[in-house]
């Protein structure tokens, strides 16, 4: 039978441990200001290349159209006109011209793309064709980095903020003191994943807000569904803490196991980049994980407005994934060494 | 003592085995209610097994732990307090703190004003467990194991590394809480607390239970002579020892005897000076030894 009273016992004693340790919530802090900081001094320099983009069947050629060399022009064929002329509003493509069809899209406040349509006029390339000016501010690095760089920091905080606890209090024998009282396993665990929970999110809103006020990114969406998004993603991620720190009592061991967690995720969540042109096999793995699905949901809200039903479907995949890690976790956890 | 009285707690045929290795080895306990009852035992006897057992802590290979008659549920928990020999509390939480945590763990809570008071520890609720010296922890760990108002109170090695200060202050809280009517198992390294302490004493070798009585019963059942001791260098130079029974010792001469006026005379006879001779009567140490041997133990 669940108790409220022992769950908030051991909620209070945690949340208590947690706060009054200073350096380690500093450094919860401060890492990711850090890293975003640092990400948006070496990636908001401007690009030396124009890039232009294409639709439609044919091969374009930049001597043709522009009259320039190559090597300074990138050609980049778009499949998708939508999500092309989405990269024009966030400066993403300069301009973007569909030959076939006889239309161009530039938009008026990119200085490249204004520099690139000055070329095209004056080359004869666009005469005839219809002029689509779109709207929208350059999509820096750090823009798109951002809800990645934030989820990361949710997986570092939940993965090891639970598994170095745990292990930490079996092989000090704390776990064991607490067998010796009332207090059940999933009381226990329950209380650890909600004070975990709180405190991602309280230190994460803490650290949403100053970005905010310091470093002026792009939020599109709702902060309410940022944060439910966050939310499902931290508890799926400290459920998979809580697997990996159920038997062991080696701190070295709990450390190479959450390295072996933590840095697939790392490298194939589309933390730092697109996932798109990986292979096939390789883009299935990043699909199964669950920091791919908090990233991804955060960046559509963050940065295409998404709504409820557009992330629902992570949102779905990232609570079954929870509670297949909560169960396995209860099942194996063990109290001493 | 025991006559007629039901055992609080049982033990019947209990085994325990981790690989290998069989720690505990068929025993069979009996721990009468209010009594003091203390596991005595070299290092590896299976002392602390046995007590984790008793605790509920381990579920044993074999045998089984009878409460009020029953086997072990998941309400022992609520009826036992228990000071481990080694026992961590959370980082940055306060004695107090940690007090009041425990107290919510359980349905049923002593007073904690006169838990602090009792265990003399209200200096101690705002300092962090990790900063109390040896005998700050265990009064401690002690109001801890008692913020249930347990029936039964286990205390694994209580006073194991605290000097005679504290060691003498934790006897008295002990006799305190036994005072109160609650059931208190110990195990213990040192004879004059057990024999301090404990009603009933049961003394463990390789896993299984090679005496039990109360003190005063197991020496008597042991031993029918005293031990006369004398300083090595009142023996005079080449005095044969005739009949006397010597042990000897690299300070002392130890002589068993039955007889304490015969042996007297003898001494007086040989020219031996009685002004350091001390004469005692046989401890629970003698006793331990004499049960377990004199082979080093890890």
């Amino acid at each position: 039978m669940f108790n409220p009273k022992r769950f908030y016992a051991v909620l209070v004693a945690r949340n208590l441990e947690f706060v009054r340790d200073y350096a380690s919530l500093g450094w919860g802090l401060l890492f990711p200001v850090f890293i975003v900081i640092g990400f948006a001094f070496i990636f908001n320099g401007q690009q030396a290349l124009y890039t232009l983009g294409t639709v439609g069947d044919g091969k374009v050629s930049v001597e043709d159209l522009l009259g320039l060399d190559e090597a300074l022009v990138d050609i980049a064929p778009q499949d998708d006109l939508e999500a092309a002329i989405r990269k024009v509003e966030r400066h993403g493509l300069d301009l973007l011209i569909e030959p076939a069809a006889a239309r161009y899209w530039i938009n008026p406040e990119s200085p490249n793309g204004a520099v690139l349509a000055k070329i095209l006029k004056a080359e004869g390339s666009v005469v005839g064709l219809k002029r689509l000016p779109v709207s929208g501010d350059a999509l820096r690095y750090v823009d798109w980095a951002l809800p990645g760089v934030l989820a990361m920091n949710i997986m570092f905080a939940a993965l090891y903020g639970i598994g170095f606890v745990i292990v930490r209090y079996r092989k000090m024998g704390v776990l064991k003191r607490l067998l010796a009282t009332p207090v059940s396993a999933v009381e226990f665990l329950s209380a650890q994943l909600v004070s975990r929970l709180m405190l991602i999110l309280v230190v994460n809103t803490i650290l949403f807000v100053g970005l905010w006020l310091t470093v002026d990114f792009r939020m599109e969406g709702s902060p309410l569904l940022l944060l439910l998004i966050f939310a499902i993603g931290s508890t799926s991620l400290i459920a998979l803490g809580l697997l990996v720190a159920a038997r062991i009592s080696s701190e070295e061991l709990a450390n190479g196991l959450l390295n072996v967690a933590t840095w697939p995720m790392m490298l194939l969540s589309e933390v730092w980049f697109s996932m798109a042109d990986a292979a096939p096999w390789l883009q299935r793995v990043a699909d199964a994980l669950p920091l791919t699905h908090m990233t991804r949901s955060a960046r559509a809200v963050m940065l295409d407005n998404a709504g409820f039903t557009d992330v629902l479907p992570s949102l779905l995949y990232l609570v079954g994934v929870t509670a297949a890690l909560l169960i396995a976790g209860a099942l194996l956890f063990r109290w001493e060494t | 003592m025991t006559q007629g009285q039901t055992a609080l707690m049982q033990t019947r045929g209990l085994h325990m085995r981790f690989g290998d290795v069989h720690a505990v080895r068929g025993v069979d306990l009996d721990i009468f209610p209010g009594t003091c009852f203390g596991l005595l035992g070299p290092n590896g006897a299976g002392k602390t097994t046995t007590i984790e057992c008793l605790e509920g802590i381990k579920s044993p290979t074999a045998g089984e732990v009878l409460y009020r008659g029953e086997p072990l549920g998941p309400h022992f928990a609520e009826d036992a307090g228990i000071m481990f020999q080694q026992t961590a509390l959370q980082e940055f939480v306060t004695a107090g703190e940690m007090l009041t945590m425990f107290g919510r763990l359980y349905q049923r809570n002593a007073s904690l004003d006169a838990l602090i008071d009792a265990c003399q520890i209200r200096d101690l609720l705002g300092r962090e467990p990790k900063k109390l010296s040896g005998g700050q922890r265990q009064r401690l760990l002690l109001a801890i194991a008692l913020v249930n108002d347990p029936s039964v109170v286990f205390l694994d090695e209580p006073t194991t590394g605290l000097d005679p200060q504290a060691r003498r202050n934790l006897w008295a809280l002990i006799g305190d809480i036994k005072s109160k009517g609650v059931t208190v198992v110990m195990t213990t390294h040192y004879m004059d607390e057990a024999h301090a302490l404990c009603d009933q004493i049961a003394i463990m070798d390789h896993g299984r239970v090679i005496a039990q009585d109360t003190p005063d019963a197991l020496l008597a059942s042991t031993f029918d002579d005293v031990i006369m001791q004398l300083p090595r260098a009142d023996w005079p130079a080449g005095t044969e020892a005739h009949s006397l029974q010597i042990t000897e010792g690299p300070e002392q001469l130890q002589i068993l005897t039955q007889d304490v006026n015969a042996s007297i005379a003898h001494l007086l006879k040989l020219g031996v000076p009685l002004r350091n001779l001390r004469i005692r009567s046989r401890n629970l140490e003698d006793l331990f030894i004499e049960l377990t041997g004199r082979e080093l133990r890890n």
